[in-house]
């Protein structure tokens, strides 16, 4: 299981960096959205990979935190996929506006010139 | 009456949380009443901040019963709920933040604020973040602050619309969201090792941390380190800085120019509470030689910049440079006189963004460009709203004079001449610097060099403002600019400030000084986590 995430992640990962890092916005806003899902999946598995456990209180099995996943990366996650998906909407709107403005979706608002 | 107080700290928070909401339920065209309620909330502000201000300073008696007041957010006790701490240091940012607000929507009331929609909203929510930022205990609270105030600087930068506003905000906008990312996979990783997230508890941790356990946090600070000297402007991290600001509308521009101290207060933070066990982009060393490429990068950047805003942004990423030279030297000699420099350059950095729209408006457009940077540039927007004919109020009469003194204070203020607080901030770093004794054994990084680019930067500065000054106030082909009385007051009022600084410089250098030895000791720690002790870094 350590390892299909770890590839998962990494694989996401490293297609959300080469993705930023091309010249045209729609890549960039790709490139981003692959990297949030990374850094998601990320901050999960800082809670620890576990199977079978309760994610809130079950009255059966007490208070002893070993039989419950940790709930902390979980409201984390939560928080950073709301933001995520809120700053990734503001960005389309501004990539709109630059396409509309300059007429080129290169992220320098212009046309590298042709050699 | 006391019981109430205590709810004190929450308030730079939540005010303008629920003034912005409002505003947005009141509409485009119930100016009048959103005009009302953004004063009334800014101004709230501010009361609170100077409040909390003399609280932390032992001036007035605080409900908490000590100088750091720690409110546990739904009474949830740290290190299991969220905190917000006043201290000292977050008092001062905090009155800062809430001063600038204040003197930027006034000034924006002219003219900028009906260039485009929702500004007034935005400029409360940016607000909540600054304040939110300097306020919290929680690293991972720290980030969705973080985020308010981007979001909303996102917005902001996009002020007033336009070809090169988009194009600017489009980089400032991917910069700062891949920072953000950075800053989640570093806030995860801190946890996944330390099982906490409270700042001050990560203090007590991770000087615990052995072996594969401090290595990965190692990893971790160095990524939220990053983070912080992104936000700061260090170079090489800051080429996004110079034309979103320069881009920005002016008293955008003008609050902005606390954001890159919001990296440099997160810096110090972990630094101070993390002592000698802070991690590598914490600690002394890389801090100080950052600060000095910064410092080189923003004085090329003067004497290169053809147009005054340019410029206006390439001061201010001399002044976040010499901050962090000024932070990272060992110990704490420096960081008093630092946080007076902090103090008088983000007031005049936001004074002089506002002088330098106001001189550029009644001048044809480009005219003193060259050529080339002309055409790279761009030409005029189409819908800049510096073209907006109508004016309402009074147009203040000798308009060149005051804007020519404004610029000249604006100019000794940001290069370190004297008579001004810019001055006394360059003077008392220098001091500070010649005195400076490394420990025994330290192999730390030599002052000359600190004094040599503070010297250098000024003396840049000075022939870059002088050259620019020239050309736009003593060129014949120009109009003279209308203003009105309120845009002249905030800028006015900010250099009084600076004016009334450098007057009660002893006082407050020694407030500055006693905040250095604050954050020195362990007092914040003590205050957040009272009695508690931990015997291992590692939380599992």
């Amino acid at each position: 299981m350590e390892i299909i995430l770890a590839l998962a992640i990494g694989i996401m990962g490293g297609s959300g960096v080469y993705l930023l890092l091309r010249p045209r916005t729609f890549q960039v806003i790709i490139g981003l959205s692959l990297l949030a899902y990374a850094v998601n999946l990320f901050i999960f598995s800082m809670g620890r990979l576990n199977l079978g456990r309760a994610p809130v209180i079950v009255p059966s099995h007490g208070s002893n935190p070993a039989f419950y996943a940790d709930p902390l990366p979980q409201a984390l996650v939560l928080t950073a996929i709301v933001i995520g998906f809120a700053t990734t909407a503001l960005f389309l709107v501004v990539l709109l506006a630059s396409r509309g403005l300059t007429g080129t979706d290169h992220v320098d608002g212009r046309e590298p010139e042709q050699e | 009456m006391s019981g109430w107080l205590q709810h004190l700290p929450i308030l730079p928070v939540v005010l303008p949380l629920f003034a912005g909401a409002a505003m947005l339920l009141f509409g485009e065209t119930r100016r009048r009443a959103r005009t009302i309620l953004a004063l009334t909330s800014t101004i709230a502000q501010l009361v609170v901040a100077i409040t909390l201000l003399g609280m932390s300073g032992g001036l007035i008696s605080a409900p908490w019963g000590s100088d750091v007041g720690v409110y546990a957010l739904g009474d949830w006790a740290a290190p299991f709920g969220i905190v917000l701490v006043v201290d000292r240091l977050s008092a001062i940012m905090l009155t800062l933040g809430a001063t600038l607000g204040l003197a930027t929507l006034v000034y924006s009331l002219a003219r900028w604020e009906r260039a485009g929609a929702h500004f007034l909203p935005l400029s409360q929510f940016l607000l909540m973040g600054i304040s939110g930022a300097f306020l919290t205990g929680d690293l991972f609270n720290l980030f969705v602050f973080f985020e308010v105030l981007l979001a909303a600087s996102y917005g902001l930068v996009l002020h007033g619309s336009g070809a090169t506003r988009v194009r600017a905000g489009l980089h400032y906008i991917v910069v700062n969201l891949v920072a953000s990312l950075l800053f989640l996979i570093a806030a995860a990783l801190i946890y996944g090792v330390t099982g906490t997230l409270n700042i001050a508890e990560l203090a007590l941790r991770i000087p615990l941390l052995v072996g594969d356990e401090r290595a990965l946090v190692d990893a971790a600070a160095a990524l939220l380190g990053v983070v912080f000297l992104v936000k700061a402007g260090a170079w090489p991290l800051n080429f996004w800085l110079v034309p979103a600001y320069g881009a920005a509308a002016a008293p955008v521009a003008g609050v902005f120019a606390i954001l890159t101290k919001v990296g440099v207060y997160a810096l110090v933070r972990f630094e101070t509470l993390l002592g000698d066990a802070a991690p590598a982009p914490f600690g002394g060393e890389w801090m100080f030689y950052t600060g000095l490429a910064t410092i080189a990068t923003g004085t090329l950047g003067m004497l290169a910049a053809q147009q005054l805003d340019r410029l206006a942004g390439c001061t201010v990423i001399v002044s976040s440079g010499t901050l962090l030279t000024a932070f990272g030297f060992d110990g704490y000699a420096l960081t008093g006189p630092g946080l007076f420099y902090l103090v008088s350059s983000v007031l005049a950095s936001a004074a002089f963004f506002m002088v330098i729209e106001m001189a550029e408006r009644g001048r044809a457009i480009a005219a003193d460009l060259l050529a080339v940077s002309f055409e790279a540039f761009g030409l005029q927007d189409p819908q800049d709203p510096r073209q907006i004919e109508s004016v309402v109020g009074f147009p203040i009469p000798a308009a060149m004079a005051f804007l020519g003194l404004a610029f000249v204070l604006c100019a000794v203020l940001v290069t370190g001449l004297p008579p001004l607080s810019g001055f006394v901030g360059k003077f008392t770093l220098l001091a500070a610097a010649i005195a400076f004794e490394p420990g025994p054994g330290s192999n730390a990084p030599h002052p000359g060099l600190f004094i040599a680019a503070l010297l250098l930067s000024g003396l840049a500065g000075v022939v870059a403002l002088s050259r620019i000054g020239t050309r736009i106030f003593w060129s014949t082909e120009r109009s003279v600019p209308r203003l009105q009385w309120t845009e002249a007051v905030p800028v006015t009022a900010l250099l009084l400030l600076c004016v009334a600084l450098a007057g009660g410089a002893g006082p407050a250098m020694t407030y500055f000084n006693t905040t250095a030895q604050y954050l020195e000791g362990r007092g914040y720690v003590e205050a957040v986590l009272p009695g508690m002790t931990v015997t291992e870094g590692f939380a599992r």
